[in-house]
C-alpha cells in the first residue's frame, strides 16, 4: 500500500545483483517497502531472499545495484551503517550474548556512558522505556540463555528499537513460537506498524502471510518473479509462482524397481533428541530404490539421515539393514554395516580440506590399503586415480589438496571415499547443493547407477525439482515427521510444499 | 562410466605433477644446501673454526637430544589441534619415579635398566592417558587438562622426592647412556653419544608412524577436519588419546635421558622444558591450528635452536641476549612460514 503523500518509498533496492563461484544468487532484484507495511518475501530455498537481505543488512556486499532510503542512495558497507540507516536485522539463530542480561543485551553497542565507564541505570530506563512501548514485560536481569525463544526474539526486536530501527527485516520469526506466541508477535507488529515502522517478513509458512503481510514479493532463483498485495495472491497462485518452471527434464531416467526386490534399508520408530527433534520415523527403501525426503530446511530430514548414519548419538528405534537388525552407535558401526552418509555440508564434515584427492579417497577404508604396519601408497594412488576418472573429476592429480578444487569436484571426491568401499545403503544429504549442472547430472548419472547396482538410496533435497525428478518415492517431512508419502507419478511441486508448509496434511 | 582415455590423461598429468614436484623439491633441497654451507661457513669464521669440529657438532646433538625427544612426541599433539603443557613435569616426575624403582631393584645393571626403563614410560603413557580422557570424554581444551598435570606431574615428583634430587645407588646401569657413545675418537673423545642415537631412533620410528602408517594419517585427519574423520568412521577418541600417550611416553623417554645423565633422578627437572618443546614444533613447521606438520621439521626445529645456542655460547654472548635472539628466531620463523603458504595460495 504505497503512501501518495510520499514520493520515495523508505527503502528501494534496484537491480541488485549477487555472484557466488558458480551460482548467480541475485540476478537483477529490484524490492521496495514504504513505511508502516509488512512486505513479506517468499520463495524456495535458495531462491535469494536471504541473500538480499544481508546486502541490505551490511552483511555482503552486492557486485551491482543501488539502495535508496528515503529515496536517498546510500552505500550500506557494513552492520554499523546498516544501523545508522536504521536497518534492524533478525536472524533465525537469534544474535544475542547468551550469558549477558536482557538489558545488557538490547543496549550492547550502544550502551549509554558516563565518562569511561558504563551508566547501568540509563540503560536499565532506556530498555524498559522501549519495553513499556512494546507492551510487553521481560525480566531485565535474567541472562539471554535462560529465556524463552518468545523472550529472545522480543529482546531482538527491542534491540531493534533501541537503534532507532524504521524498518526491521524478520527471518522466519514465527519459526519457534507456539501459536499463540505467534499471536502476540503479530499484535505486536501491528502496533509498530501503526507507529510507522516498516517490517520485511521472510517466512516459509505461507498460511501466515495473509494475516500479517500488505504485500509479497516472490523470489525464485535469484529473480524477483512478483510483487502483488498479499490480498490479491491466493495460496494456490503463490505456490505455483514460488515453483515457477516446470520440472526441469535433465534427470535421468529412473531404473524401475524389481517388484520382488528385498528391502534394503528399513527404519522403524527412529527417534532422536540431537538437533531437530525426530519423533517415530517409520520407512523402508527397496534396493534398487531411490527415496526423497523432501520439506523445509529445519525439518528435520538431516536430522533423520543422520542418524540413521550414526553422526548422531543416542537414538532409538529399529534399523535393518537387508533384513538384519543393526545397532548404529557411531559412523563407524554404520559404515560396517554398509550405511554410508554423503553430508549437507562437503566442507565441514565431507572433506579433510587439507589432504589429497588420494589421502580423502582412501580416509574411510585405510585398512584396504595397508602393506603390514604401513600405508601402500601405490596401491592408494591406483585405486584414487582410477575413481578419480570415473567420476570425471577434474584435477591435476590425485596428490592435489582438495581445497582447491572446485564444488562439484570436490564432492565427487566425497563419493570417490565411498563408492570404493561395500556401501549397500547411502544417504545423499543436499548431494548437489552449490554445484554447476554439469556435474549435478553426473551425479544424478551415479545415483541411477548405484540404484542399478542394487544399492538402496535415501536423498534429502531443498530442491523441489529435484526430489521430485531423482526419487522413485517421496516422504515430506514437517516437525521431526514424515507427513505425507507420494510416489514419482502423484507428486507435484504444489502437493509437496503444501505438506511441507503445512498447508495441507 | 569407465572413460580409458580420460583415466590414461589423469595418469599423465598425475606422472607431470609429480614430476613437477620432484624437479621443485630437488630445486628447494639445492638451495636449502647452499643456504646452509655458506650460513655455517661464516659462522665458523666467525667462532674461528671452533663450531665446525666433531666434537662440537655431537654435543650439539646431544643438547638438543631430550628437547627434540619431547617435541617429536608434542608434534603428535599439536597436528590434533591440542598441546600438552605437562611433558616438562612429566619429565621430572617419571626421572624420580625411576631413580626411585633403580635404587629399590636389586637386579644385575642391565635388568635394572630394562625394568626401569619400562615403569617409567608405563607413568608417562598413564600421564598422557589421564591428560586425554578429559578431552575426549567431556571435550574439555586440552590447554586446561595439561595446565592441570603440569601442577599435579610437578608437585607429586616434589613429594615422592622428598624435595631433593634422588642419587642413583647404582649409576652404572645407566652411565652408558648419560655420557657414552659409540666409536670415540673422531667424534670427540666419548663418540657418537647414545642419546643422540635414542633421539635418531625415536625421530625415525615416529617419523614412520606419523607419515606411512594408518595411525599417523588419521593423526593428520583429525587435526584437519575431526568431524570428517569422525563421519569417515575414524575412531577420533581412540586417536586422540593415543597422541597425549605418545607425548607422556616421549616426556618419560626425556626424563630416562636426563637421569643417565646426572645419576639422580630430581623434581627439578624440565622446568619451562614443554615450552622448548613448543618451540622447536613451531618452527619445524607444524601448525598449531592442526592438520599438518612433520617429524623430519620438528627434528630440524629442534637442531636450528640448538645450534643458535651453541653458536652465541661459541661467540660469548650472554644469556640474555641469547633469550631475546631466540625469541626473534621463533617469531620469524612462524612469520615466514605463514608468508610462505599466503604465496603459495596466491599462485
Amino acid at each position: 500500500m504505497s503512501d501518495p503523500a510520499h514520493s520515495a518509498p523508505l527503502l528501494r533496492m534496484t537491480g541488485i545483483v549477487k555472484t557466488f563461484p558458480g551460482v548467480r544468487a541475485l540476478d537483477g532484484v529490484s524490492f521496495d517497502v514504504t513505511a508502516g507495511e509488512v512486505h513479506a518475501l517468499v520463495g524456495e530455498n535458495g531462491a535469494g531472499k536471504s541473500t538480499l537481505m544481508k546486502i541490505l543488512a551490511g552483511a555482503q556486499p552486492a557486485d551491482a545495484g543501488e539502495i535508496a532510503v528515503d529515496g536517498v542512495v546510500v552505500t550500506i558497507d557494513g552492520p554499523r551503517a546498516a544501523e545508522r540507516l536504521g536497518i534492524g536485522m533478525i536472524y533465525q539463530e537469534f544474535n544475542l550474548v547468551p550469558d549477558l542480561g536482557v538489558t545488557e543485551n538490547v543496549v550492547l553497542g550502544v550502551e549509554p556512558r558516563r565518562g569511561v565507564l558504563l551508566d547501568r541505570a540509563a540503560a536499565a530506563r532506556e530498555a524498559s522505556r522501549v519495553l513499556t512501548e512494546l507492551g510487553i514485560a521481560l525480566p531485565l536481569d535474567v541472562p539471554a540463555r535462560r529465556l524463552t525463544v518468545a523472550q529472545q526474539q522480543l529482546t531482538e526486536i527491542a534491540k531493534c528499537l533501541v537503534r532507532r530501527a524504521r524498518l526491521i527485516v524478520m527471518d522466519e520469526p514465527t519459526a519457534a513460537l507456539t501459536d499463540r506466541e505467534t499471536d502476540a508477535l503479530f499484535a505486536l507488529i501491528a502496533g509498530l506498524k501503526a507507529q510507522g515502522v516498516a517490517f520485511v517478513y521472510i517466512s516459509h509458512r505461507l498460511e501466515e502471510l495473509p494475516r500479517i503481510a500488505d504485500r509479497i514479493t516472490v523470489l525464485r532463483d535469484g529473480k524477483a518473479i512478483e510483487t502483488r498485495a498479499a490480498a490479491e495472491l491466493p495460496r494456490d497462485e503463490l505456490i505455483r509462482l514460488m515453483v515457477g518452471r516446470p520440472v526441469e527434464s535433465h534427470f535421468p531416467e529412473l531404473p524401475a524397481v524389481a517388484a520382488e526386490a528385498p528391502v534394503g534399508l528399513d527404519v522403524r520408530g527412529l527417534t532422536a533428541r540431537a538437533g531437530v527433534p525426530i519423533d517415530d520415523v517409520t520407512f523402508s527403501v527397496r534396493s534398487g530404490e531411490i527415496v526423497g525426503l523432501a520439506g523445509l530446511v529445519g525439518a528435520g530430514r538431516t536430522d533423520i539421515v543422520r542418524a540413521i548414519a550414526g553422526a548422531d548419538v543416542p537414538q532409538h528405534g529399529e534399523i535393518r539393514i537387508a533384513g538384519e537388525r543393526v545397532v548404529v552407535h557411531s559412523p563407524r558401526s554404520a559404515i560396517k554395516a554398509g550405511v554410508v552418509l554423503i553430508p549437507e555440508d562437503r566442507k565441514s564434515q565431507g572433506l579433510v580440506l587439507g589432504m589429497t584427492v588420494r589421502e580423502n579417497t582412501t580416509l574411510a577404508h585405510l585398512h584396504q590399503f595397508m602393506r603390514g604396519p604401513l600405508v601402500d601408497r601405490a596401491a592408494e594412488t591406483a585405486v584414487a586415480t582410477t575413481e578419480a576418472a570415473e567420476l570425471h573429476i577434474r584435477t591435476p592429480s590425485v596428490e592435489q589438496i582438495v581445497r582447491n578444487l572446485s564444488g562439484g569436484n570436490q564432492q565427487k571426491v566425497v563419493l570417490a571415499k565411498w563408492l570404493i568401499g561395500q556401501a549397500r545403503v547411502f544417504l545423499f544429504d543436499e548431494p548437489t547443493r552449490g554445484i554447476d549442472v554439469g556435474a549435478k547430472a553426473e551425479i544424478y548419472a551415479l545415483m541411477v547407477e548405484l540404484a542399478r547396482r542394487g544399492a538402496a538410496i535415501v536423498m534429502v533435497s531443498s530442491e523441489l525439482p529435484e526430489v521430485l525428478g531423482m526419487s522413485h518415492r517421496i516422504l515430506v517431512v514437517r516437525d521431526g515427521r514424515i507427513q505425507a508419502e507420494f510416489t514419482h507419478d502423484e507428486a507435484t511441486p504444489a502437493k509437496v510444499i503444501a505438506v511441507a508448509t503445512g498447508v495441507a496434511a | 562410466m569407465a572413460d580409458p582415455n580420460t583415466r590414461a590423461e589423469l595418469a599423465t598429468s598425475a606422472e607431470v605433477a609429480t614430476a613437477k614436484r620432484t624437479r621443485g623439491s630437488a630445486v628447494r633441497a639445492i638451495v636449502f644446501v647452499v643456504a646452509l654451507l655458506v650460513v655455517v661457513g661464516a659462522v665458523d669464521l666467525l667462532t674461528h673454526g671452533e663450531f665446525l669440529t666433531p666434537g662440537n657438532l655431537t654435543n650439539v646433538l646431544r643438547q638438543i637430544s631430550v628437547n627434540a625427544i619431547m617435541a617429536v612426541g608434542q608434534t603428535f599433539v599439536i597436528i590434533t589441534a591440542g598441546i600438552d603443557l605437562s611433558v616438562g613435569s612429566l619429565v621430572a616426575l617419571t626421572s624420580v619415579v625411576m631413580a626411585l624403582v633403580a635404587n629399590a631393584l636389586h637386579l644385575p645393571g642391565p635388568a635394572t635398566f630394562v625394568v626401569t626403563l619400562v615403569a617409567g614410560i608405563a607413568v608417562g603413557c598413564a600421564a598422557g592417558w589421564i591428560n586425554a580422557l578429559p578431552v575426549v570424554r567431556l571435550g574439555l581444551p586440552p590447554f586446561i587438562t595439561t595446565l592441570a598435570m603440569l601442577q599435579v606431574a610437578r608437585g607429586l615428583a616434589y613429594i615422592l622426592a622428598h624435595g631433593q634430587p634422588i642419587p642413583l645407588a647404582d649409576p652404572g646401569a645407566f652411565s652408558w647412556l648419560g655420557v657414552g657413545g659409540l666409536g670415540a675418537g673422531p667424534l670427540g673423545p666419548a663418540g657418537l653419544p647414545y642419546q643422540v642415537l635414542v633421539m635418531g631412533l625415536v625421530a625415525i620410528v615416529f617419523s614412520v608412524v606419523l607419515g606411512r602408517t594408518a595411525f599417523g594419517r588419521y593423526v593428520l585427519a583429525d587435526g584437519g577436519n575431526e568431524e570428517a574423520a569422525r563421519l569417515a568412521g575414524i575412531d577420533v577418541r581412540r586417536v586422540k588419546t593415543r597422541v597425549y600417550i605418545i607425548s607422556g611416553g616421549c616426556a618419560a623417554l626425556a626424563g630416562l635421558l636426563l637421569m643417565s645423565r646426572f645419576a639422580s633422578g630430581s623434581p627439578q627437572n624440565g622446568v619451562g622444558y614443554e615450552l622448548q618443546a613448543i618451540a622447536a614444533v613451531v618452527v619445524g613447521g607444524t601448525s598449531l591450528m592442526g592438520g599438518r606438520g612433520s617429524i623430519v621439521g620438528t627434528f630440524f626445529g629442534a637442531l636450528l635452536i640448538g645450534v643458535l645456542n651453541n653458536v652465541m655460547d661459541l661467540l660469548n654472548i650472554e644469556s640474555y641476549t641469547q633469550l631475546i635472539v631466540l625469541g626473534i628466531v621463533i617469531l620469524l620463523a612462524v612469520v615466514v612460514d605463514e608468508l610462505r603458504k599466503r604465496y603459495l595460495a596466491a599462485h
